[in-house]
């Protein structure tokens, strides 16, 4: 290991226990309990952010399709937490069922009254479509702007799906849950227990992709980025490493539309379709895509930015937020991770910069 | 019969706008490999530019024809200012465009609500092409009727340019062999220039026939854009006759599943069949042969 | 290695503070779950008021007119004295046509800024994003669009036209005029899809055949194959719920085939004044209208209100029916505030039976119970100038039935 490695692997385990304190101790003590809920939804942005950077980033596979991945996750909860509202008014149906004249439950709904099946096909189900889709399109060798436009009609085709689905809401979504898992969810409280299970998923998600990247996967993962024949020269299975980036992206947005649906109170199919998959990349792209905190930390910034920016100009804010796309992707490929080598290169104006600007600094933040 | 012949009509009617609208990303996507999604609000900027012409002239026809040619002009105009301003700095960064000519599109679409206001605009189509036509007993709308006319029209044209004319030939080349070129001397630059005008020239004359069947409004652009990414898709990049039958081959598709389920089942399913097809063919109907290994 | 150690230490820390801090939350169906207490300050000269509508995203087309409406509302409160003697203060917000925004910046409104009234929310998605935020803080909200029905909040007052208002007057209307069959077309969203569903158990008691039911995606334009059913299946009129963009594209495609409002009208739900103009009046000639407000209506509440917002917005903007509903929002409220002598919401839900204000669309009356109002249900025929001639009207508003308790037809749709 040389020493420079080193000093990278103490500055992430500095750098996530700075998070941690900020997440756990510091927002809690200075947000108002409105901007703390706003906080716990972009976190769940996070995690399909770090999701996105491992696949994207680090493999090269714009993946413009994550809001299916997290929009399975998030019905499946929601799914859940209806029926457990039903369950304690004492109904066997969701209350927009019962408005609506279905007094049966569909079979569809039948496996997402137990917690633990719930919890389960969230972790499961989203990576096991992905690695079913995965196998179909890396082995077949679709890539680059062909994977791109592929995801992107998966994501317009699920919205689709969706709003055809009376049973899930159609339009409306499923929205106006009590409890979560037997938690009242207007208690203050407990909305503050929600943001910490949430950071630390988001932690935990982090960490996770940081094991992967460092080891021996994530440099064939990037091998395979930058020159995927001759990793099939050295006798890998290209298809393989992306198959397992592209699932991993999945299982974290699998997890986070999960946890968004409490945090947020509503799942439509507004927040699965192509507008949010492409928002989801915004924030990584604008953080630093072949970073690990990068996309993290650009999704909650790009996200609070939006946000505020909103606020403040109700009317004019989507100029601003274009002109970020525009400016930042346009002029600062590495992200705004990407400042610093920037800058530290214009210092040492001596040496030529790159020539090929894919071959971007490859930074473990 | 007449429902048969109907439905077959539909399906090509559909096709051809499918294929108008995505002709010019044929160009700027398959030829370039830029993901153009701004496209969508090229076609939007020809559909209020055959709003502004009708402002102007007033005669259903001759507008008509005028914002033709005044689409062209714009879209080119709002492409190359386009190329030269962002794209330029980005062809080996192709995923990147995407991005970019989101943020693009967002910024034309709220520009779009502020010049023109919010509400939907209507453009008044001339009195001959209202009304539709008899044909074996399915009637047939005459504005459906010019857009497949148009369609055929353009796809001809930009064959005959990229087949015959030397620009054709430096188009085709620079796709093939940026290198090669370069030192037979073409200037790739300004070859890349010329495609991206040609490209979203071809979104305005697109946008300006949207207005024969719809009205026209910010966000006339995303409803198309997607679908027209999926025609050059399944198409093969850089192929028109491709595009030609994948946009026919969808429409068709799309008109018989619907008329047997919803529009809304035929849209999924046949997103579900471009997406088995695409593991079938990855590289779309036809593909260009080149000698390098991907 | 040790950095395995210590990842595990990372969760086991946190699920640990997890459990401890799981002791204090209440359970569900606890008793101890209570709303917050209000933080609206009514101490001073102004009072704050929240709008939340799309002005950017895809249906800022039709909710810019909207906000268009509340403001002109607020500055004519101010204008004539604001409410209870306080000059209103207007904070607008962009839901930016996305139902989670909505819920994001409802619960701004009311937690940050804290806001006295919340007005706007435009689809259901919208509305049913935001209900909660309302219910649990105990604010109020102000929804102005015509909707499906099937809810009633005691934190929503609802001044667009439930089903009752308008979709069953316009059934009850085609009946009389002899239709025995119906084709259903409309945009596939909540709405359309509640609405055909009244009208099929409509059509189920009242001996009328539906011939065919269709639906585009939101935003679609593409009808040809649609028609081509809807021609082949030649019912006696056409029920439209499609809505927006949409529309155009489907009335040109109805001309272009052929069809006319003289063998198979029309009937359509969401088209007033200003979809007339954006889908051109010569595709619309002789087609029927079914809503609670038109442009035309002589009368001096009218003529004040399409007036007064021709001079704060341009002699080239005509008023529409959820603009009109969403202006009564804020006159609405302004009369129960100054009925119940107070801003608090208790005091408001209490005194809000019986309020009436003077609308556009004539005289409407709050019902306390479902807190929906009574509106005039108004067909009309569209002329070839893309002004609406009105046929008929209910001889008296109609008393608001959200969940349709009183027509035995519909049991099956509400239970």
């Amino acid at each position: 290991m040389s020493a420079a490695t080193g000093r990278r692997r103490w500055s992430f385990w500095i750098g996530l226990a700075v998070a941690a304190v900020l997440l756990f101790a510091v927002a809690p003590a200075v947000l108002s309990d409105f901007r703390l809920g706003l906080l716990a939804k972009f976190l769940c942005y996070g995690m399909v952010a770090v999701g996105i950077g491992l696949a994207w980033g680090r493999g090269g596979m714009l993946t413009l399709g994550q809001g299916v991945f997290f929009g399975l996750g998030a019905y499946m909860m929601a799914m859940h937490l209806k029926l457990a509202d039903a369950e304690l008014r004492g109904d066997a149906v969701p209350d927009f069922m019962q408005f609506a004249g279905v007094r049966v439950l569909p079979a569809l709904w039948a496996p997402f009254a137990s917690p633990v099946v719930t919890v389960l096909a969230i972790l499961v189900v989203p990576g096991l479509l992905a690695l079913v889709l995965g196998l179909g399109v890396f082995r077949r060798r679709v890539k680059g702007a062909y994977f791109a436009i592929l995801s992107q009609a998966l994501a317009a085709a699920f919205a689709i799906l969706l709003i055809g689905q009376q049973t899930l809401g159609g339009s409306n979504g499923l929205n106006r849950f009590r409890s979560f898992f037997a938690l009242s969810l207007n208690d203050p409280a407990n909305r503050l227990l929600l943001f910490f299970l949430t950071a630390a998923a988001l932690l935990l998600t982090v960490l996770a992709t940081r094991q992967l990247m460092v080891s021996r996967y994530g440099e064939l993962l990037v091998a395979v980025r930058d020159q995927e024949e001759r990793v099939r020269f050295l006798g890998y299975d290209p298809a393989t490493i992306k198959v397992v980036a592209y699932v991993s992206a999945a299982f974290f947005a699998g997890i986070g539309g999960a946890l968004f649906v409490p945090v947020v109170g509503i799942i439509s199919p507004n927040d699965v379709g192509v507008v949010p998959s492409i928002a989801f990349l915004a924030g990584v792209a604008i953080g630093g895509r072949t970073t690990l905190l990068g996309p993290v930390l650009g999704a909650v910034g790009v996200a609070w930015t939006q946000s505020l920016l909103s606020e403040q100009f109700p009317a004019g804010w989507t100029y601003l937020q274009g002109a970020l796309f525009i400016l930042v992707i346009g002029f600062l490929p590495a992200g705004l991770a990407g400042i610093g080598p920037l800058l530290r290169r214009w210092r040492r104006r001596r040496v030529p910069p790159p020539a090929v600007v894919e071959k971007e600094a490859e930074l473990v933040a | 019969m007449g429902a048969m012949v109907g439905q077959i009509f539909t399906g090509l009617s559909i096709g051809s706008i499918l294929l108008l609208t995505a002709l010019g990303l044929s160009l700027t996507f398959g030829q370039m490999g830029v993901i153009n999604m701004a496209h969508g609000e090229f076609l939007m900027a020809g559909s209020y530019t055959a709003f502004v012409v009708q402002q102007v002239a007033t005669a259903a026809g001759v507008s008509l024809l005028l914002s033709l040619v005044a689409g062209f002009v714009v879209g080119g105009l709002m492409g190359l200012l386009l190329e030269v301003t962002l794209i330029r700095r980005m062809y080996h960064r192709p995923l990147d465009t995407l991005l970019v000519t989101f943020g693009v599109g967002l910024v034309l679409q709220q520009l779009a609500r502020d010049v023109f206001g919010a509400p939907a605009v209507n453009v008044v189509p001339p009195g001959w092409l209202s009304g539709g036509v008899d044909i074996l007993g399915a009637v047939v709308p005459r504005a459906r009727l010019f857009i497949l006319a148009l369609a055929v029209a353009c796809v001809v044209a930009l064959s005959l340019v990229l087949r015959l004319t030397p620009l054709g030939r430096r188009i085709r080349a620079t796709v093939q062999n940026r290198d090669l070129a370069e030192t037979v001397g073409i200037r790739t630059r300004r070859t890349d220039r010329v495609t991206f005008f040609l490209g979203s020239a071809l979104a305005g004359v697109a946008g300006v026939a949207l207005t024969l069947i719809g009205s026209t409004s910010s966000t006339i652009g995303q409803s198309y854009v997607i679908d027209a990414f999926l025609v050059v898709v399944v198409g093969g990049l850089g192929q028109i006759r491709g595009a030609v039958i994948a946009a026919a081959a969808l429409g068709l598709l799309n008109s018989f599943l619907e008329f047997s389920t919803t529009a809304s089942v035929a849209k999924v399913v046949v997103f579900g069949l471009i997406v088995v097809f695409l593991q079938v063919r990855p590289q779309g109907l036809f593909t260009v042969r080149t000698r390098s290994l991907t | 290695m040790n950095s395995r150690a210590r990842l595990l230490a990372v969760p086991a820390a946190i699920a640990a503070a997890a459990l401890l801090l799981s002791g204090c939350g209440a359970r569900a169906g606890d008793a101890s779950a209570q709303a917050a207490p209000s933080c609206v300050d009514t101490s001073g000269s102004t009072v704050k008021v929240g709008a939340v509508n799309s002005l950017s995203g895809s249906t800022a087309i039709n909710e810019v007119p909207i906000r268009d409406a509340i403001t002109l509302a607020v500055k004519k409160v101010n204008e004539s004295g604001g409410v209870l003697g306080k000059q209103l203060q207007l904070i607008a917000e962009d839901g930016a046509s996305e139902p989670t925004v909505f819920a994001e910046k409802a619960q701004k409104l009311v937690t940050s800024d804290c806001v006295a009234a919340v007005f706007g929310g435009y689809t259901s998605a919208s509305r049913k994003a935001m209900l909660p935020v309302f219910e649990d803080n105990n604010s109020l909200l102000f929804y102005g669009t015509l909707y499906e029905g099937l809810e009633a909040s005691k934190n929503i007052f609802y001044t667009g036209a439930p089903p009752n208002e308008q979709i069953i007057p316009s059934l009850e209307y085609l009946k009389q005029k002899g239709v025995k069959s119906l084709y259903l077309v409309g945009s596939d969203y909540v709405f359309p899809r509640t609405s055909n569903a009244i009208v099929k158990a409509f059509a189920q008691a009242n001996g009328i055949a539906i011939k065919g039911e269709d639906y585009v995606p939101l935003g679609g334009t593409d009808f040809s194959t649609i028609v081509n059913k809807m021609r082949a299946a030649n019912a006696d009129a056409v029920f439209n719920v499609v809505v927006g963009d949409s529309l155009s594209a489907f009335f040109r495609e109805y001309n272009s085939a052929g069809l006319k409002a003289a063998d198979m009208p029309v009937m359509s739900m969401c088209v007033g004044e200003e979809e007339v103009k954006s889908i051109g009046a010569q595709n619309l000639t002789g087609q029927l209208t079914s809503w609670n407000y038109y442009q035309t209506l002589d009368s001096p509440a009218n003529r004040d209100f399409v007036a007064a917002f021709r001079s704060a917005y341009g002699n080239d903007r005509v008023t529409s029916d959820p603009m009109e509903s969403a202006y009564t929002g804020v006159m609405l409220w302004k009369a129960m505030v100054e009925k119940a002598g107070s801003f608090d919401t208790a005091a408001i839900q209490k005194v809000a039976d019986g309020t009436s204000f003077d609308a556009p669309d004539g005289p409407v009356v709050v019902d306390g119970e479902t807190h929906h109002i009574s509106k005039t249900a108004r067909i009309g025929e569209i002329r070839p100038d893309g002004l609406i001639d009105q046929l008929w009207q209910s001889p008296a508003p109609v008393e608001p039935d959200p969940f349709l308790r009183t027509y035995p037809w519909a049991a099956g749709i509400s239970g």
